[in-house]
C-alpha cells in the first residue's frame, strides 16, 4: 500500500508539477488545489489500468476520487481485489 | 424582451470582476495602414500619435505591400466583392482552387483546404480526422484555438511537458493501444518565440506510428532558409502530417487560413469540418492578395533574410543592454519583466518614448512571467529598430532593470 502511495506520489510530481520547489504530500488536493486539471486525468487514469493491470470504470474515475495520492491508492486498490 | 435589470445587472458584474483583476482588454484604434509607422489614437479621444508598432504579426511587412494591393484591387475588379456562399455550394471560384495549390507547393504538402481562418482550422480539424478510439498528444503550450479544437474532438486527449521529448515519447508508449495517435504542436510558440523540435519529434512519430500535427502561424513565409516554415529549418519537409497555418500574419494579414497535409486528411477536412461547412468561403479579394504573397515570396527570400539580419540586431541591441530576453532566434523577442504591473507601466512609458509594444501577464502568459512581446518585421527599417532600441533602454533606466538578473527584478518589483 505503502509502495503503491510512493509510485503514484513520483508519477504526479513528474507528470504535473513544474516548480520544483513545489511541495506535495499524500494528501494535497490534486484536482480542486488546480495542480491536475481534468483534462489531464485521462492520462493518469491510464498509468494507473497499465501500471496495475486492472479498468477503471469511467463512472468511478471522478474528480473526487482522483483529488488525491491517498484517495487514488483506495481506488485502485478497489479494483485489484 | 427579456434583458431585465436582474439580466444586465449580472452582466455588469462580471465585467467589474474583469476589471478588478487588471485583465480588462481596451483597444487602441489605429488611423493608418497596418506598417512599422502607424498613427494611433490613445486613450480614445486623444490626438493621433505618431509609434513605430513593435507587436504585428506583419513579419514581412506585406500588409500594404503595393503589389498586394494591386492584387487585391484586381481580385475586386475580376471576381467581385463577396461570394454569399459556403465553398462546397456555390463559394469556389478558380482562385481559390489556385491559392490552395499554391499553399501545397509552397508547405511541401499533398493537398490543402482553405478556411475562413485558422482558428477555424484548428477548431475543425480534430474532429473531422478522429474518433473516440483515437488520442490527441499536445505540448502544454500549443495556441488556444488548438485547445478549443481538441475540446470539440471525441478522441482521447493527453499532453507532454513543454518541448520534453522523453515526456512525448512516454505518453506514445502509454497510449500505443489507440486506433490513431495524432501528436499537436505549435511550429513557433507565440508567446515564448522558441521553435518545436520537429526533426525528434517527427523520428518519435515514426517510431510509434503516429501522426504528426504543427500550426505554423507563427512561421508560414519567413522560418526556414526558404520561409517554408519550422519544418523546413528541421529539415522535415514533407513528413509533416498535417500543417495548419494563416493567411493573417506574415502572409499578407488580412484573414483566411488552411489545413494542408496529407490528401486524405485534406479530404475529410472538406467532407466533415463544420467551420468549413457552415462558414462563408474566403473573400476574392482576399484570395487574390495571397494569391500575390505566395508569388513573391517563392521569387525571393528577401523579405525573410531581412527580417532575419533585422531579428539579430534586435536580440543582440537589447540582450547587450542588459535586458532578460527568453531563448530563441524568431522575430518573437519576450522581454522578460516578471511582474504583470511592471509590464504594464513599462509599456505605457515605451507609447510615450513613440514605441507601441504590449505587456503580457497571467493568464496570457504564466503567473510571474510578464513581460513585453515585441515582434521584428521586415517592414522595421534601421532606423525604426534603432529609435526603438534607444527607448527601450531608456524606459530599463528608469525602472532599473538594465543588467538585473530575474531573481533581482523580482525581488525590486515583485513576481
Amino acid at each position: 500500500m505503502d509502495e503503491m502511495k510512493d509510485v503514484v506520489l513520483k508519477y504526479v510530481i513528474n507528470e504535473y508539477l513544474e516548480d520544483e520547489d513545489e511541495v506535495l504530500t499524500y494528501d494535497t488536493p490534486l484536482i480542486s488545489g488546480g495542480i491536475v486539471d481534468s483534462f489531464s486525468m485521462v492520462s493518469l487514469k491510464r498509468f494507473l489500468e497499465n501500471k496495475y493491470k486492472i479498468s477503471i470504470p469511467d463512472d468511478k474515475a471522478t474528480p473526487e476520487a482522483f483529488d488525491s495520492v491517498t484517495k487514488i491508492v483506495k481506488l485502485v486498490n478497489e479494483f485489484l481485489k | 424582451m427579456a434583458y431585465s435589470d436582474k439580466v444586465r445587472n449580472i452582466y455588469n458584474g462580471s465585467l467589474d470582476e474583469i476589471r478588478e483583476k487588471g485583465i480588462f482588454k481596451q483597444e487602441r484604434y489605429i488611423h493608418s495602414s497596418q506598417a512599422a509607422d502607424i498613427e494611433v489614437e490613445f486613450p480614445t479621444g486623444s490626438a493621433l500619435k505618431k509609434v513605430i508598432n513593435m507587436c504585428a504579426n506583419n513579419y514581412l511587412g506585406l500588409s500594404s505591400h503595393p503589389d498586394v494591393i494591386k492584387a487585391a484591387h484586381e481580385g475586386l475588379d475580376t471576381r467581385g466583392y463577396g461570394m454569399s456562399s459556403v465553398r462546397f455550394i456555390c463559394g469556389t471560384q478558380d482562385i481559390h482552387k489556385e491559392l490552395e495549390r499554391k499553399v501545397t507547393e509552397f508547405l511541401g504538402t499533398e493537398d490543402t483546404i482553405l478556411f475562413p481562418s485558422c482558428m477555424d482550422a484548428n477548431a475543425g480539424v480534430f474532429e473531422a480526422i478522429l474518433t473516440k478510439d483515437d488520442v490527441m498528444i499536445s505540448d502544454r503550450l500549443v495556441h488556444a484555438s488548438i485547445i478549443d479544437g481538441i475540446r470539440l474532438a471525441p478522441a482521447m486527449h493527453d499532453t507532454f511537458k513543454h518541448s520534453d521529448m522523453a515526456h512525448l515519447e512516454e505518453k506514445l508508449q502509454l497510449h500505443a493501444d489507440k486506433r490513431l495517435k495524432v501528436v499537436i504542436t505549435d511550429g513557433v510558440f507565440s508567446m515564448d518565440g522558441d521553435t518545436a523540435k520537429l526533426d525528434e519529434m517527427a523520428a518519435l512519430c515514426e517510431k510509434y506510428d503516429a501522426m504528426l500535427f504543427v500550426d505554423e502561424s507563427h512561421s508560414s513565409g519567413f522560418i526556414g532558409k526558404t520561409g517554408r516554415g519550422t519544418h523546413e529549418k528541421y529539415g522535415v519537409m514533407g513528413k509533416i502530417d498535417i500543417i495548419t497555418t494563416t493567411f493573417g500574419k506574415a502572409l499578407g494579414g488580412a484573414s483566411g487560413g488552411c489545413v494542408s497535409g496529407r490528401k486524405e486528411l485534406v479530404e475529410m477536412c472538406r467532407q466533415k469540418a463544420r467551420p468549413y461547412l457552415f462558414s462563408n468561403t474566403i473573400a476574392p479579394v482576399v484570395v487574390s492578395g495571397v494569391n500575390t504573397v505566395l508569388d513573391i515570396l517563392s521569387k525571393s527570400t528577401e523579405r525573410r533574410d531581412k527580417l532575419e539580419k533585422n531579428t539579430e540586431f534586435w536580440r543582440k541591441g537589447l540582450t547587450e543592454a542588459g535586458f532578460v530576453l527568453k531563448d530563441g532566434d524568431t522575430p518573437i523577442v519576450p522581454v522578460m519583466l516578471f511582474n504583470a504591473k511592471l509590464s504594464q507601466d513599462f509599456s505605457k512609458a515605451l507609447y510615450e518614448e513613440g514605441i507601441y509594444a504590449i505587456g503580457f501577464f497571467f493568464p496570457v502568459v504564466p503567473q510571474g512571467q510578464a513581460r513585453i512581446r515585441t515582434q521584428i518585421s521586415a517592414g522595421h527599417e534601421m532606423h525604426h529598430l534603432e529609435k526603438a532600441l534607444e527607448a527601450f533602454i531608456k524606459v530599463g533606466k528608469k525602472f532599473d532593470i538594465l543588467g538585473k538578473t530575474k531573481q533581482e527584478i523580482i525581488a525590486k518589483y515583485g513576481q
